[in-house]
């Protein structure tokens, strides 16, 4: 069995504020995030989670902005009026867990002011296009289950519960020699 | 997991409010429909309305109307009305046994009531009734749907 540590991604992060009121239908645009975009990930991140990971978010942006296509890893930023208002992180992971090859979001924030204006379904869209574009069939998410507002934006874009059962535990203190 | 006729009641009777806002729903329909008492119904109608999901509408035409978001409605907050969920499950031999069977019992229970609290609190009506609709198309394309 093939494991993996997964980043600690924004999707587990704690419920947050409510949406603000839904504006007037704005277009959403989604493209391969670029360098200059890492600042306002990172402070879209930092807004959310209250936490400023600078050094996560270059190594996370190096590992997945940077992937050749090959390496079927994905960095993608919505812009709204140019300006980024989301993210979603992503790749194929082949025979994990002993599964099939298929196409896990590990991260997707929306900035709390661009909220119920299409962002996450059109960077779940993307998702989907470029899985299936990368010959996969099966997309997966992995969420803490207090997350309430993001496991209900899953289900409402059709994920249900997979098969997959993540388990953990304590590790004795002082087992690390 | 098996819930209480009054809240498999419950949901049946918001789904088909929220599936249509605007409309009046009288409950002898939902009553005939599901075939169940109508003073049984009227219980559950009663609680959702003091729960402020429903509305009763007096009058001719009257009945009852969905009043809350359907976006934001979860079944959690519907279930949550009429069932104890995650209180420590009861344990009629609890004196019988020792603790420590009884903390590890629970502990599987607990695990079991998050995963299906987490559940329902994350599928929203307007989640379901998509789901609900998209089955019944499924169901018209293979030629199977209900007649």
């Amino acid at each position: 069995m093939k494991g993996r540590t997964v980043l600690p991604a924004p999707a587990s992060a704690p419920p947050r504020p409510a949406p603000a009121r839904r504006t007037a239908a704005r277009t959403v645009q989604v493209r391969a995030v670029r360098r200059t975009d890492l600042e306002a990930v990172i402070a879209l991140d930092a807004s959310v989670t209250g936490l400023e990971k600078r050094s996560y978010w270059e190594r996370v942006y190096r590992r997945y902005g940077c992937a050749r296509k090959v390496e079927q890893r994905w960095f993608i930023v919505a812009l709204l009026e140019g300006r980024v208002a989301g993210f979603m992180i992503g790749e194929v992971r082949d025979w994990e867990f002993g599964s099939p090859p298929c196409g896990w979001v590990f991260a997707i924030d929306v900035d709390p002011a661009a909220r119920q204006q299409g962002v996450g379904t059109r960077l779940l869209d993307e998702a989907k296009t470029r899985f299936a574009r990368d010959g996969v069939t099966r997309l997966r998410t992995l969420l803490h289950r207090d997350n309430v507002l993001i496991l209900s934006f899953f289900r409402s874009q059709g994920l249900m519960a997979g098969p997959l059962i993540p388990l953990e535990c304590e590790l004795p203190t002082g087992a690390a020699r | 997991m098996k819930l209480q006729v009054a809240t498999m009641l419950a949901l049946y009777s918001v789904l088909e409010f929220a599936a249509d806002p605007g409309r009046h729903v009288a409950a002898a329909e939902i009553a005939d429909k599901y075939r169940v008492s109508p003073h049984h119904l009227a219980k559950v109608l009663a609680l959702l309305a003091h729960a402020g999901i429903v509305e009763s509408v007096r009058g001719v035409g009257g009945g009852y109307r969905f009043c809350a978001n359907a976006r934001r409605l979860t079944l959690m907050d519907v279930i949550s009305l009429f069932e104890d969920f995650g209180v420590e499950a009861p344990n009629n031999l609890v004196d019988a046994r020792p603790q420590a069977v009884d903390r590890v019992l629970a502990g599987v229970l607990t695990e079991i009531d998050q995963i299906a609290r987490a559940t329902f609190s994350s599928i929203t009506l307007a989640t379901l009734l998509r789901l609900v609709r998209e089955d019944l198309e499924r169901g018209q394309a293979a030629g199977s749907g209900p007649a």
